[in-house]
Protein backbone atom coordinates (compact mmCIF):
# COMPACT_ATOMS: atom_id res chain seq x y z
CA UNK A 1 0.00 0.00 0.00
CA UNK A 2 2.63 2.10 0.87
CA UNK A 3 4.19 1.41 -2.58
CA UNK A 4 0.90 2.57 -3.88
CA UNK A 5 1.13 6.25 -2.14
CA UNK A 6 4.93 6.79 -3.30
CA UNK A 7 4.10 6.53 -6.68
CA UNK A 8 1.75 9.40 -6.24
CA UNK A 9 3.61 11.42 -4.64
CA UNK A 10 5.20 13.69 -6.85
CA UNK A 11 1.42 13.90 -8.19
CA UNK A 12 0.36 15.29 -4.98
CA UNK A 13 1.19 16.96 -2.06
CA UNK A 14 2.07 15.67 0.89
CA UNK A 15 -0.22 17.25 3.06
CA UNK A 16 -3.16 15.49 0.57
CA UNK A 17 -1.81 12.17 1.38
CA UNK A 18 -1.23 12.61 4.64
CA UNK A 19 -5.16 13.05 4.90
CA UNK A 20 -6.12 10.51 2.87
CA UNK A 21 -3.66 8.05 5.04
CA UNK A 22 -5.57 9.20 7.98
CA UNK A 23 -8.78 8.81 6.65
CA UNK A 24 -8.95 5.80 5.28
CA UNK A 25 -10.69 2.36 6.45
CA UNK A 26 -8.11 0.30 8.37
CA UNK A 27 -8.95 -2.44 5.54
CA UNK A 28 -9.20 -1.43 1.66
CA UNK A 29 -8.42 -3.25 -0.95
CA UNK A 30 -4.95 -2.12 -3.47
CA UNK A 31 -7.87 -1.58 -6.39
CA UNK A 32 -10.18 0.75 -4.06
CA UNK A 33 -6.91 2.53 -3.14
CA UNK A 34 -5.87 3.04 -6.50
CA UNK A 35 -9.57 4.52 -7.58
CA UNK A 36 -9.46 6.90 -4.43
CA UNK A 37 -6.40 7.90 -5.67
CA UNK A 38 -6.97 8.87 -9.36
CA UNK A 39 -10.24 10.72 -8.38
CA UNK A 40 -8.12 12.55 -6.00
CA UNK A 41 -5.72 13.72 -8.72
CA UNK A 42 -8.25 14.80 -10.65
CA UNK A 43 -10.09 16.46 -8.10
CA UNK A 44 -6.78 18.02 -7.07
CA UNK A 45 -5.84 19.47 -10.79
CA UNK A 46 -9.37 20.94 -11.00
CA UNK A 47 -8.26 23.14 -7.73
CA UNK A 48 -5.15 24.50 -9.01
CA UNK A 49 -4.74 27.77 -9.72
CA UNK A 50 -5.94 28.08 -13.77
CA UNK A 51 -2.87 28.99 -16.18
CA UNK A 52 -2.54 32.76 -16.97
CA UNK A 53 -4.29 33.50 -13.79
CA UNK A 54 -3.67 36.94 -12.25
CA UNK A 55 -2.42 36.22 -8.86
CA UNK A 56 -0.64 38.62 -7.95
CA UNK A 57 -2.89 41.40 -8.76
CA UNK A 58 -5.38 39.25 -6.41
CA UNK A 59 -2.81 38.87 -4.02
CA UNK A 60 -2.88 42.51 -3.83
CA UNK A 61 -5.85 43.05 -3.49
CA UNK A 62 -6.14 40.72 -0.58
CA UNK A 63 -3.87 41.63 1.39
CA UNK A 64 -4.59 45.57 1.03
CA UNK A 65 -8.41 45.45 1.62
CA UNK A 66 -7.57 44.70 5.08
CA UNK A 67 -4.99 46.71 5.52
CA UNK A 68 -7.66 49.75 5.40
CA UNK A 69 -8.57 48.60 8.70
CA UNK A 70 -5.59 48.22 10.42
CA UNK A 71 -4.33 50.32 13.54
CA UNK A 72 -1.89 52.76 12.88
CA UNK A 73 -0.26 53.18 16.23
CA UNK A 74 1.95 51.46 17.87
CA UNK A 75 1.29 48.95 20.92
CA UNK A 76 3.33 49.91 24.50
CA UNK A 77 4.93 46.54 25.66
CA UNK A 78 2.47 45.23 29.40
CA UNK A 79 4.83 46.59 31.98
CA UNK A 80 7.92 47.80 30.81
CA UNK A 81 7.98 51.13 29.80
CA UNK A 82 10.13 52.50 26.98
CA UNK A 83 9.76 48.95 25.23
CA UNK A 84 7.09 49.30 22.54
CA UNK A 85 6.44 47.28 19.34
CA UNK A 86 5.41 48.36 16.18
CA UNK A 87 2.69 46.93 14.60
CA UNK A 88 -0.48 47.17 12.78
CA UNK A 89 0.07 48.64 8.94
CA UNK A 90 3.11 50.47 9.61
CA UNK A 91 4.89 47.05 10.23
CA UNK A 92 3.55 45.69 7.32
CA UNK A 93 4.68 48.40 5.27
CA UNK A 94 8.08 48.39 6.80
CA UNK A 95 8.38 44.53 6.12
CA UNK A 96 6.85 44.66 2.42
CA UNK A 97 9.12 47.80 1.24
CA UNK A 98 12.06 45.94 2.85
CA UNK A 99 12.93 48.87 4.84
CA UNK A 100 17.06 48.39 6.19
CA UNK A 101 16.64 49.95 9.52
CA UNK A 102 13.19 48.65 11.25
CA UNK A 103 11.93 50.79 13.76
CA UNK A 104 11.82 48.34 16.80
CA UNK A 105 14.27 45.85 15.93
CA UNK A 106 13.75 43.06 18.61
CA UNK A 107 14.94 39.57 19.46
CA UNK A 108 13.47 36.40 21.05
CA UNK A 109 16.05 34.84 22.60
CA UNK A 110 14.82 30.73 23.38
CA UNK A 111 17.08 29.45 26.37
CA UNK A 112 18.53 25.83 26.35
CA UNK A 113 17.71 23.60 29.50
CA UNK A 114 17.67 24.24 32.29
CA UNK A 115 18.09 28.22 31.75
CA UNK A 116 14.80 28.52 29.93
CA UNK A 117 13.38 26.65 33.23
CA UNK A 118 14.22 30.02 34.87
CA UNK A 119 17.67 29.12 36.70
CA UNK A 120 19.56 32.35 36.78
CA UNK A 121 17.35 34.23 34.02
CA UNK A 122 17.91 37.91 35.34
CA UNK A 123 21.54 37.64 35.68
CA UNK A 124 21.77 35.96 31.86
CA UNK A 125 19.84 39.14 30.63
CA UNK A 126 21.61 41.75 31.96
CA UNK A 127 25.01 39.86 31.06
CA UNK A 128 23.43 40.00 27.14
CA UNK A 129 22.46 43.73 27.56
CA UNK A 130 25.24 46.19 26.61
CA UNK A 131 26.28 48.19 29.61
CA UNK A 132 28.18 51.30 29.00
CA UNK A 133 30.27 52.71 32.12
CA UNK A 134 27.50 55.72 33.21
CA UNK A 135 25.25 52.88 34.06
CA UNK A 136 27.54 51.38 36.42
CA UNK A 137 28.92 55.03 37.65
CA UNK A 138 26.88 56.91 40.06
CA UNK A 139 28.54 60.14 39.73
CA UNK A 140 31.94 61.68 37.73
CA UNK A 141 33.78 64.61 39.52
CA UNK A 142 35.99 66.75 37.79
CA UNK A 143 39.31 68.12 39.53
CA UNK A 144 40.28 70.55 38.18
CA UNK A 145 43.33 71.54 39.99
CA UNK A 146 44.68 68.15 39.99
CA UNK A 147 43.02 67.21 36.60
CA UNK A 148 41.79 64.42 37.87
CA UNK A 149 38.67 62.55 37.01
CA UNK A 150 37.04 60.53 40.23
CA UNK A 151 34.55 57.75 39.19
CA UNK A 152 32.31 56.91 42.16
CA UNK A 153 30.94 53.39 41.53
CA UNK A 154 27.58 52.07 42.31
CA UNK A 155 27.94 48.59 43.74
CA UNK A 156 25.14 47.15 44.06
CA UNK A 157 24.56 47.55 40.45
CA UNK A 158 27.90 46.61 39.64
CA UNK A 159 27.00 43.24 41.66
CA UNK A 160 23.89 42.23 39.79
CA UNK A 161 25.17 42.68 36.27
CA UNK A 162 28.35 40.49 37.38
CA UNK A 163 31.36 42.87 37.42
CA UNK A 164 34.40 44.12 39.52
CA UNK A 165 36.98 46.49 39.70
CA UNK A 166 39.62 44.38 37.68
CA UNK A 167 37.18 44.03 34.84
CA UNK A 168 36.18 48.03 34.92
CA UNK A 169 39.70 49.45 34.93
CA UNK A 170 40.87 46.71 32.06
CA UNK A 171 37.93 48.30 30.08
CA UNK A 172 38.87 51.80 30.77
CA UNK A 173 42.62 50.48 29.73
CA UNK A 174 41.65 49.71 26.72
CA UNK A 175 40.14 52.59 25.39
CA UNK A 176 42.13 55.22 27.00
CA UNK A 177 45.67 53.83 27.16
CA UNK A 178 47.32 57.63 28.65
CA UNK A 179 45.50 57.42 31.40
CA UNK A 180 46.88 56.76 34.96
CA UNK A 181 44.01 54.33 36.93
CA UNK A 182 43.97 54.09 40.80
CA UNK A 183 41.36 52.89 43.02
CA UNK A 184 40.48 54.14 46.57
CA UNK A 185 37.74 53.17 48.27
CA UNK A 186 34.65 52.73 46.16
CA UNK A 187 35.42 54.98 43.39
CA UNK A 188 38.19 55.06 40.82
CA UNK A 189 40.31 57.71 39.95
CA UNK A 190 41.50 58.68 36.51
CA UNK A 191 44.58 60.71 36.25
CA UNK A 192 45.29 62.62 33.20
CA UNK A 193 48.94 62.45 31.58
CA UNK A 194 50.82 65.58 31.23
CA UNK A 195 50.63 66.59 27.89
CA UNK A 196 46.67 66.53 28.14
CA UNK A 197 46.31 68.68 30.96
CA UNK A 198 44.44 71.63 29.37
CA UNK A 199 41.02 71.79 30.77
CA UNK A 200 39.13 71.36 27.89
CA UNK A 201 40.95 68.22 26.69
CA UNK A 202 39.56 66.96 30.70
CA UNK A 203 36.14 68.01 30.18
CA UNK A 204 36.30 65.76 27.06
CA UNK A 205 37.94 62.75 28.41
CA UNK A 206 35.01 63.24 31.01
CA UNK A 207 32.30 62.62 28.19
CA UNK A 208 33.98 60.15 26.31
CA UNK A 209 34.25 57.47 29.35
CA UNK A 210 30.79 57.56 30.05
CA UNK A 211 30.15 55.83 26.68
CA UNK A 212 33.35 53.07 27.54
CA UNK A 213 31.90 49.66 26.71
CA UNK A 214 31.80 47.09 29.70
CA UNK A 215 30.34 44.15 28.55
CA UNK A 216 26.96 42.70 26.52
CA UNK A 217 25.91 42.58 23.19
CA UNK A 218 26.84 45.46 20.83
CA UNK A 219 22.83 46.72 19.75
CA UNK A 220 21.47 45.32 22.73
CA UNK A 221 19.52 48.45 24.34
CA UNK A 222 16.86 46.18 26.80
CA UNK A 223 16.15 43.01 27.97
CA UNK A 224 13.03 41.82 29.49
CA UNK A 225 12.81 38.02 30.99
CA UNK A 226 9.07 36.89 30.40
CA UNK A 227 7.68 33.68 30.74
CA UNK A 228 5.79 31.95 27.77
CA UNK A 229 3.75 28.89 28.36
CA UNK A 230 5.97 26.82 30.45
CA UNK A 231 9.18 28.42 29.35
CA UNK A 232 11.44 31.43 30.30
CA UNK A 233 12.81 33.46 27.51
CA UNK A 234 14.30 36.94 27.04
CA UNK A 235 12.41 39.40 24.53
CA UNK A 236 15.56 42.12 23.55
CA UNK A 237 15.01 45.72 22.06
CA UNK A 238 17.59 46.41 19.73
CA UNK A 239 19.37 42.94 17.56
CA UNK A 240 22.60 41.29 16.91
CA UNK A 241 21.36 38.32 15.72
CA UNK A 242 24.68 36.80 15.08
CA UNK A 243 26.53 37.54 18.11
CA UNK A 244 23.22 36.18 20.18
CA UNK A 245 23.56 32.93 18.39
CA UNK A 246 27.15 32.42 19.43
CA UNK A 247 26.29 32.26 22.72
CA UNK A 248 26.41 28.84 25.04
CA UNK A 249 23.36 29.21 26.51
CA UNK A 250 21.00 30.25 23.49
CA UNK A 251 18.86 28.10 21.87
CA UNK A 252 20.32 28.39 18.65
CA UNK A 253 17.57 26.38 16.70
CA UNK A 254 14.50 28.95 17.44
CA UNK A 255 15.62 32.27 18.50
CA UNK A 256 14.87 34.64 15.45
CA UNK A 257 15.59 38.72 15.23
CA UNK A 258 12.65 40.27 13.98
CA UNK A 259 14.41 42.27 11.38
CA UNK A 260 14.52 40.31 8.04
CA UNK A 261 17.78 41.73 6.61
CA UNK A 262 19.65 40.82 9.30
CA UNK A 263 18.05 37.43 8.85
CA UNK A 264 19.22 37.11 5.65
CA UNK A 265 22.39 37.75 6.24
CA UNK A 266 22.79 34.98 9.14
CA UNK A 267 20.68 32.26 8.17
CA UNK A 268 20.36 32.77 4.30
CA UNK A 269 17.85 34.19 2.06
CA UNK A 270 15.52 31.03 2.22
CA UNK A 271 14.98 31.66 6.21
CA UNK A 272 14.83 35.14 5.61
CA UNK A 273 11.44 34.12 3.17
CA UNK A 274 9.79 32.25 5.55
CA UNK A 275 10.35 35.28 8.34
CA UNK A 276 8.62 37.89 5.81
CA UNK A 277 5.57 35.47 5.93
CA UNK A 278 5.75 34.95 9.32
CA UNK A 279 6.06 38.42 10.62
CA UNK A 280 3.28 39.77 8.18
CA UNK A 281 0.96 36.55 9.28
CA UNK A 282 1.46 37.20 12.86
CA UNK A 283 0.89 40.74 12.62
CA UNK A 284 -2.39 39.70 10.44
CA UNK A 285 -3.52 37.47 12.69
CA UNK A 286 -2.81 40.54 16.00
CA UNK A 287 -5.46 42.79 14.33
CA UNK A 288 -8.22 39.97 14.36
CA UNK A 289 -7.89 39.79 10.34
CA UNK A 290 -7.65 37.13 7.74
CA UNK A 291 -5.60 36.73 4.87
CA UNK A 292 -5.03 33.68 3.05
CA UNK A 293 -1.29 32.68 3.83
CA UNK A 294 -1.13 31.59 0.19
CA UNK A 295 -1.20 35.18 -0.89
CA UNK A 296 1.73 36.14 1.64
CA UNK A 297 4.33 33.53 0.13
CA UNK A 298 3.17 35.15 -3.30
CA UNK A 299 4.75 38.23 -1.98
CA UNK A 300 7.78 36.63 0.36
CA UNK A 301 8.71 34.70 -2.68
CA UNK A 302 8.51 37.63 -4.91
CA UNK A 303 10.40 40.11 -2.92
CA UNK A 304 13.32 36.94 -2.50
CA UNK A 305 13.46 35.67 -6.11
CA UNK A 306 16.77 37.50 -6.90
CA UNK A 307 18.64 36.11 -3.46
CA UNK A 308 18.52 39.04 -2.06
CA UNK A 309 15.48 40.95 -0.27
CA UNK A 310 13.61 43.40 -2.73
CA UNK A 311 11.48 45.65 -0.95
CA UNK A 312 8.15 46.18 -3.07
CA UNK A 313 8.92 49.93 -4.30
CA UNK A 314 10.18 51.29 -7.12
CA UNK A 315 14.42 50.71 -5.90
CA UNK A 316 13.03 46.81 -4.97
CA UNK A 317 10.84 44.49 -7.35
CA UNK A 318 9.44 46.84 -9.84
CA UNK A 319 13.37 48.02 -10.88
CA UNK A 320 13.63 44.42 -11.70
CA UNK A 321 11.15 44.42 -14.28
CA UNK A 322 12.12 43.67 -17.52
CA UNK A 323 9.83 46.20 -19.40
CA UNK A 324 10.27 50.21 -19.44
CA UNK A 325 6.76 51.05 -19.35
CA UNK A 326 5.80 49.08 -16.72
CA UNK A 327 8.29 50.64 -15.02
CA UNK A 328 7.70 53.93 -15.98
CA UNK A 329 4.10 53.64 -15.09
CA UNK A 330 4.71 52.63 -11.51
CA UNK A 331 6.57 55.63 -10.37
CA UNK A 332 8.71 58.58 -11.88
CA UNK A 333 7.90 57.81 -15.41
CA UNK A 334 10.00 60.22 -16.91
CA UNK A 335 13.63 58.99 -15.49
CA UNK A 336 12.44 55.39 -16.45
CA UNK A 337 11.65 56.57 -19.77
CA UNK A 338 14.83 59.13 -20.22
CA UNK A 339 17.35 56.44 -19.02
CA UNK A 340 15.68 53.54 -21.89
CA UNK A 341 16.00 56.01 -24.32
CA UNK A 342 19.73 56.91 -23.66
CA UNK A 343 20.65 52.78 -24.19
CA UNK A 344 18.21 52.18 -26.69
CA UNK A 345 15.74 49.68 -24.49
CA UNK A 346 13.70 47.37 -26.21
CA UNK A 347 9.98 47.04 -24.68
CA UNK A 348 8.86 43.23 -25.86
CA UNK A 349 5.08 43.90 -24.26
CA UNK A 350 5.37 40.76 -22.55
CA UNK A 351 3.45 41.73 -19.61
CA UNK A 352 -0.03 43.83 -18.35
CA UNK A 353 0.23 47.35 -18.03
CA UNK A 354 2.63 48.14 -21.17
CA UNK A 355 -0.38 46.55 -23.09
CA UNK A 356 -3.36 48.56 -21.09
CA UNK A 357 -1.14 51.60 -22.11
CA UNK A 358 -1.01 50.72 -26.21
CA UNK A 359 -4.05 49.10 -25.86
CA UNK A 360 -3.90 45.64 -26.67
CA UNK A 361 -5.49 42.47 -25.34
CA UNK A 362 -3.30 42.01 -21.98
CA UNK A 363 -1.79 38.47 -21.36
CA UNK A 364 -3.67 37.72 -18.51
CA UNK A 365 -6.50 34.64 -18.55
CA UNK A 366 -8.00 34.20 -21.73
CA UNK A 367 -5.86 36.82 -23.56
CA UNK A 368 -2.70 34.73 -22.35
CA UNK A 369 -3.12 31.80 -25.44
CA UNK A 370 -1.70 33.09 -28.50
CA UNK A 371 -2.96 31.63 -31.80
CA UNK A 372 -0.03 28.75 -33.11
CA UNK A 373 -0.76 27.58 -36.97
CA UNK A 374 1.07 25.46 -39.12
CA UNK A 375 2.25 27.69 -42.18
CA UNK A 376 1.36 24.96 -45.14
CA UNK A 377 4.41 24.83 -47.57
CA UNK A 378 4.31 26.55 -50.53
CA UNK A 379 2.62 24.79 -53.80
CA UNK A 380 4.80 23.47 -56.28
CA UNK A 381 3.04 25.64 -59.14
CA UNK A 382 3.00 28.72 -57.40
CA UNK A 383 6.33 29.05 -57.08
CA UNK A 384 6.97 28.62 -60.28
CA UNK A 385 4.98 31.47 -60.86
CA UNK A 386 7.17 34.11 -59.68
CA UNK B 1 31.27 32.10 11.94
CA UNK B 2 32.21 29.71 15.13
CA UNK B 3 29.80 27.21 16.02
CA UNK B 4 26.22 28.62 14.31
CA UNK B 5 24.98 25.30 12.53
CA UNK B 6 22.37 27.39 10.15
CA UNK B 7 21.19 24.24 9.17
CA UNK B 8 19.17 23.52 12.31
CA UNK B 9 17.42 26.79 12.71
CA UNK B 10 13.89 26.48 12.45
CA UNK B 11 13.43 28.89 10.00
CA UNK B 12 15.65 27.19 7.21
CA UNK B 13 14.74 24.64 5.25
CA UNK B 14 16.75 21.44 3.63
CA UNK B 15 18.73 22.56 1.14
CA UNK B 16 20.70 20.12 -0.80
CA UNK B 17 22.58 20.27 -4.36
CA UNK B 18 21.57 18.89 -7.89
CA UNK B 19 23.68 17.15 -9.92
CA UNK B 20 24.81 17.96 -13.46
CA UNK B 21 22.37 15.01 -14.78
CA UNK B 22 19.14 16.17 -12.12
CA UNK B 23 19.77 20.03 -13.64
CA UNK B 24 19.65 18.90 -17.34
CA UNK B 25 16.28 16.69 -15.72
CA UNK B 26 14.70 19.51 -14.05
CA UNK B 27 15.71 22.57 -16.74
CA UNK B 28 13.58 19.70 -19.83
CA UNK B 29 10.69 19.03 -17.19
CA UNK B 30 10.04 22.31 -16.85
CA UNK B 31 11.05 23.70 -20.01
CA UNK B 32 13.54 26.39 -18.75
CA UNK B 33 16.91 27.98 -18.94
CA UNK B 34 18.99 28.12 -16.15
CA UNK B 35 18.43 32.33 -15.51
CA UNK B 36 14.84 31.55 -15.26
CA UNK B 37 15.17 30.08 -11.83
CA UNK B 38 15.15 32.24 -8.88
CA UNK B 39 18.54 32.93 -7.59
CA UNK B 40 20.31 32.25 -4.69
CA UNK B 41 23.54 34.32 -4.09
CA UNK B 42 26.90 32.09 -3.64
CA UNK B 43 27.90 33.40 -0.19
CA UNK B 44 24.40 32.27 1.45
CA UNK B 45 24.88 31.07 5.12
CA UNK B 46 22.95 28.11 4.20
CA UNK B 47 24.73 26.60 1.38
CA UNK B 48 28.06 27.72 2.93
CA UNK B 49 28.73 23.85 3.15
CA UNK B 50 28.50 22.92 -0.92
CA UNK B 51 31.56 24.66 -1.87
CA UNK B 52 28.68 26.09 -4.50
CA UNK B 53 29.98 27.63 -8.12
CA UNK B 54 27.84 29.59 -10.27
CA UNK B 55 25.23 28.08 -11.96
CA UNK B 56 25.07 24.84 -9.44
CA UNK B 57 21.37 24.25 -9.05
CA UNK B 58 20.15 23.99 -5.15
CA UNK B 59 16.95 22.15 -4.23
CA UNK B 60 15.18 23.14 -1.33
CA UNK B 61 12.58 21.39 0.42
CA UNK B 62 10.12 23.84 2.72
CA UNK B 63 7.64 23.31 5.24
CA UNK B 64 4.41 24.32 3.62
CA UNK B 65 1.71 24.86 6.02
CA UNK B 66 -0.71 24.67 2.29
CA UNK B 67 1.06 21.74 0.76
CA UNK B 68 2.74 20.03 3.46
CA UNK B 69 6.25 20.03 2.00
CA UNK B 70 6.85 22.06 -1.35
CA UNK B 71 9.80 21.66 -3.87
CA UNK B 72 11.93 25.16 -5.06
CA UNK B 73 15.08 25.66 -6.81
CA UNK B 74 17.59 28.09 -6.87
CA UNK B 75 20.57 29.11 -9.22
CA UNK B 76 23.47 30.22 -7.75
CA UNK B 77 24.67 34.07 -8.35
CA UNK B 78 27.50 35.91 -7.82
CA UNK B 79 27.17 38.33 -4.93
Amino acid sequence: MNRLFKKYEGKLPLKVINDIKEKLPKKISEAKLKKILEEVVMEYNKMLVQPGESVGLVSAESIGEPGTQMTLNTFHFAGVAEMNITMGLPRIIEILDGKKTIETPMTEIYLKKPYSQGKNIKKLALSIKETKLNEIVSEFMVNIAESKIELRVDEKRMESIGVNYPVIQKCIKASFKELALSKKGDSIILKLSEKEKELNQLFKVKEKIKEVYIQGIKGITQVLPIKKGSEFLIITAGTNLKKVLELDFVDKTRTISNNIFEIASVLGIEAARQAIINEVFKVIQNQGLNVDIRHLMLVADTMCATGTIKGVTRYGVVKEKASVLARASFETPIKHIFNASLIGEVDHLNSVVENVMLNQPVPVGTGLPGLVTKVKREPEWLKNKH
Amino acid sequence: MKNINVKKHMLVPEHSKLTKKEIQELLEEYNLSLNELPKIVSTDPAIERFNVKLGDVIKIIRDSPTAGKSIYYRVVING
